[in-house]
């Protein structure tokens, strides 16, 4: 699904910032990407996400070489991807539903054919009696959970969270960890970057990826 | 999905009344870049439609200068020493309003002659004691052709004093005149449009860069780039179109209201001055036209930026 051989990035002149990187995300896995705060795990996710071109090196995603990627292609393989940013990112003149239900919009689908799906969804993240809210008025917990709607929404077959627990409760946590575990079992793979020990602790099966010093330390 | 259970979502908002699942546009329709914009497009809109309505008045008031000199032909007949000036313009009259295309050929009488040289020699002057000549108007017939030739032949011969002045040097002038005005004036047009093209890049480029993380959203949930060029596309068309039809009704409005108070004023001296350089200020429909025109233009040129500005962004995304 998503494969990393001897990949390097740096910025411009700069010292490379991440070295060597080599991993492979199998279908149907289960890892986190953990690390000190500085490490490069957003822009280790950013570089699976393609918004990033590394420096050196080889990345394949979904069976193709991402430097042969044009940009309808690269559409393509994003629609696979789902994404929870650190900073949300939702779009505050839309509405709870209408950013849930964004990355369907953005496919020209009719309304009417997703609403059902999406209020589904928005119900079982906590959010059925604030989906006609819009995100200035919702906390920080409840953002947190209408963008990993957003990122559920179109059943991804890559979901990538960047400190999804970040702004919530331990008991909302451990809801949402388990949001992710049922994906996984449905068929997705998840990649969780974070570096709550403690969150990791409670998924021992899990694969961790760890970075340091700009390069990956897989322990299975 | 399997994994979440059904609700039975409600059709509108319990205190706004509003359909909740109505779409909102992508693109938020209004904020205070798009104001600005928006007052932008109407100020250059407006100058731009004030010059172009300019340079038609003008080009209008040319013409029909030219027309009403074209229109009169003057017989000049000059004193000489054994004959009778006045039998002489008599004569030249009767000649000229015998030609066909000649609606009419009129003698002016010595009172009006007086009253003619009055600016220059003084009011009260008796004309016979100074050898000034006299003037005969004659006004060509619109729809029939006059044989000019014929006519100058025929007076040569039978008035040796009588001279036709088909005011060609004057028209040349005139001529001359009108194209230097008309041709400023759109030069002018042509530099406020410039200066509006780029008023119009640099505050679109101001409002798409508010946008901008708008647009990243889009472009990380899976929207194609045409589909993202698409919304902003239409969002700036419309806020042009706002800017541009604001501007172009205002100098619509500005033309009518200098019309009606120059026919107002026409019974006034200053009045009449107004309306022989400027003609009436009736910008006409080819006006109106021309005014709808740039305002279409201006919205037609925001949305196009937009959607370059939106594929460039796009582009620095990857």
């Amino acid at each position: 699904m998503v494969r990393f051989e001897n990949v390097g990035l740096r910025y411009q002149m700069g010292a490379e910032i991440l070295r060597d990187i080599s991993f492979e995300i199998a279908p149907r896995t289960f890892q986190f990407l953990t690390g000190p705060s500085g490490a490069g795990k957003t822009t280790l996710l950013r570089l699976i996400l393609l918004s990033l071109a590394p420096t050196r090196g080889l990345i394949t995603l979904f069976g193709h070489d991402a430097a042969l990627l044009d940009k309808t292609a690269i559409t393509e393989v994003r629609r696979k991807v789902g994404v929870v940013f650190q900073d949300f990112r939702l779009l505050d003149h839309l509405t709870t539903y209408q950013n849930v239900a964004l990355p369907l919009r953005v496919q020209e689908r009719d309304e009417a054919s997703y609403r059902a799906e999406v209020t589904e969804l928005l119900s079982w993240v906590g959010l059925g009696e604030r989906m006609h809210v819009y995100p200035p008025v919702l906390s920080g917990g409840e953002k947190q959970r209408a963008a990993i709607a957003r990122a559920l929404i179109m059943r991804p077959e890559l979901l990538l969270a960047d400190e999804p627990t970040g702004n919530v409760d331990p008991s909302l946590a451990r809801r949402l960890m388990r949001l992710f575990s049922e994906l996984h079992k449905s068929g997705t793979s998840v990649v969780i970057a974070t570096h709550d020990l403690a969150l990791m602790d409670q998924f021992d099966g899990a694969r961790r990826l760890v970075l340091g010093d700009g390069r990956l330390h897989i322990y299975e | 999905m399997a994994l979440f259970s059904p609700t039975s979502p409600n059709t509108t908002d319990s205190e706004t009344g509003e359909d909740v699942w109505r779409h909102t546009p992508l693109v938020p329709a209004e904020s205070v870049a798009g104001r600005a914009l928006a007052s932008v497009i109407a100020i250059m809109t407006f100058l731009a439609a004030l010059t172009a309505g300019f340079a038609f008045v003008l080009a209008d008031a040319s013409h029909e200068w030219r027309g009403s000199v074209g229109q009169e032909m003057t017989i000049q007949v000059t004193p000489r020493a054994g004959r009778d000036i006045e039998a002489d313009a008599a004569k030249a009259a009767q000649i000229a309003g015998g030609f066909s295309g000649v609606t009419e050929a009129r003698a002016f009488t010595r009172a009006q002659s007086e009253e003619l040289l009055s600016p220059w020699l003084g009011a009260g002057l008796d004309l016979s004691q100074l050898p000034t000549p006299r003037m005969i108007v004659v006004r060509r017939d619109r729809q029939a052709p006059l044989d000019e030739i014929g006519l100058r032949a025929e007076l040569d011969a039978a008035l040796p004093n009588a001279m036709l002045d088909n005011h060609g040097a004057w028209m040349q002038r005139l001529d001359t005149m009108a194209q230097v005005v008309v041709s400023a004036a759109i030069g002018i047009f042509l530099l406020v449009l410039t200066a509006m093209a780029l008023a119009i890049g640099f505050a679109t480029r101001g409002a798409m860069a508010g946008n901008r993380d708008i647009i990243e959203a889009l472009h990380f949930v899976g929207a194609a780039d045409g589909f993202i060029a698409r919304q902003f596309q239409f969002h700036f068309l419309r806020l042009g179109l706002r800017g541009g039809v604001a501007g172009g009704l205002a100098a619509i409005l500005l033309f009518w209201t200098l019309g009606f108070l120059s026919r107002q004023w026409t019974t006034s001296a200053s009045g009449e001055q107004a309306e022989a350089l400027f003609g009436s200020f009736s910008l006409g429909w080819s006006g109106v036209a021309v005014i709808a025109g740039i305002s279409l233009a201006v919205a037609l040129l925001t949305g196009l930026m937009s959607r370059a500005i939106v594929y460039r962004s796009l582009g620095s995304l990857r």
